[in-house]
């Protein structure tokens, strides 16, 4: 909030737009970025194929990296961040979240206890006789 | 007078943040465009999640075809992932070329960002050709089908968008670093980087939890 100092601000940020840096600072978060991206793409491909660590807990690793890896993309490549100016991207993105927590967890919920929650088809068909 | 000093104030600051804007106009043309962009890749995502909930359903029902684990390389797949990664990187060093108008930079980030993006269609291309030929194509059993939809709809994407990445070269090379060409940039960089966090996704989802037997 040190926009309050001013008094008078600017127009918030656009998506993907960056404060007013030089252009060695720009370069420089890209170039971090991408150092992080690829550690955590190498993370990934290790974990997916070793045998070092307890295999039940593989899947569960390979979704918190591709979180962290999707996190580090939204900060370094499309400049999300929670400064004030930034409200109305954060805000959309969101919303798309929770869409997107919505149609697969949902899914996935539902499809798994299908056979669990259906009678079975016999039942069915003496129910209706 | 305070008075209504104090209640111009209010109304120039409706939710009481301290941002004072004096005269509030309408959003630059910039910030609407890129806004407008940005929840147009939101709703894209939404839909690239059902199709990644449908996956999650049908990954299991193979119909006595083969399973992820018998079709998948993930050598070809690291070196896509790599390929597009380094392409997103090389996309933000153009878009800061673009914003400090220099056309060298500019043309030589693009044209690396095309390259890697079309290794990366001819890895996948030859892929899904691969599957094909022996056999496994789409109408295989469910699990090719979600597969395919999934991943094919993600390389579709991805040729839109070298298609637009030469459009924006050649519209730069025709009428230089002007405010409309650069929202489209600006655009353009938000879809690319979109891209690739689709296909962080992808290569997780599908491809490494899938190779696993």
């Amino acid at each position: 909030m040190s926009d309050q100092t001013h008094g008078l601000v600017k127009h918030d940020l656009a998506p993907g737009e960056e404060e007013q840096h030089s252009v060695g600072t720009r370069i420089l978060g890209y170039v971090v970025g991408l150092v992080l991206a690829l550690l955590l793409t190498a993370t990934s491909f290790f974990i997916a194929g070793t045998d070092l660590v307890w295999q039940p807990s593989i899947p569960v690793a390979l979704i918190v990296l591709a979180i962290a890896q999707m996190g580090v993309h939204l900060v370094f490549f499309l400049h999300i961040t929670t400064g004030p100016d930034n409200t109305n991207n954060v805000l959309a993105l969101a919303f798309g979240l929770l869409v997107v927590f919505l149609v697969v967890g949902g899914t996935v919920w539902i499809m798994a206890h299908l056979n669990a929650n259906m009678p079975p088809m016999d039942h069915i068909m003496q129910m209706r006789s | 007078m305070s008075m209504t000093a104090t209640a111009g104030r209010a109304h120039a600051d409706p939710h009481h943040i301290g941002l004072i804007i004096e005269h509030p106009g309408p959003a630059p043309k910039r910030i609407v465009t890129a806004y407008g962009f940005w929840i147009f890749l939101l709703s894209d995502i939404v839909m690239f999640s059902c199709f990644f909930a449908a996956y999650a359903v049908l990954a299991g029902q193979t119909a006595g075809g083969p399973k992820g684990s018998e079709i998948f390389e993930p050598k070809n797949v690291a070196i896509e992932t790599v390929c597009l990664l380094l392409s997103s990187f090389t996309c933000g060093m153009a878009s800061i070329a673009a914003d400090v108008r220099n056309r060298f930079w500019f043309y030589l980030g693009m044209a690396v960002t095309c390259v890697l993006g079309l290794i990366f269609l001819a890895i996948e291309f030859r892929e899904f050709a691969d599957l094909v030929a022996r056999g496994y194509g789409p109408s295989r059993s469910a699990f090719l089908t979600a597969f395919f939809s999934l991943v094919g709809c993600h390389g579709l994407h991805v040729s839109a968008g070298v298609l637009w990445l030469l459009t924006m070269m050649a519209q730069v090379f025709a009428k230089g670093f002007r405010a409309d060409i650069l929202r489209r940039m600006m655009c353009f960089a938000l879809f690319w980087h979109a891209l690739d966090i689709i296909w962080v996704a992808v290569f997780s989802v599908v491809y490494l939890l899938g190779s696993a037997p």
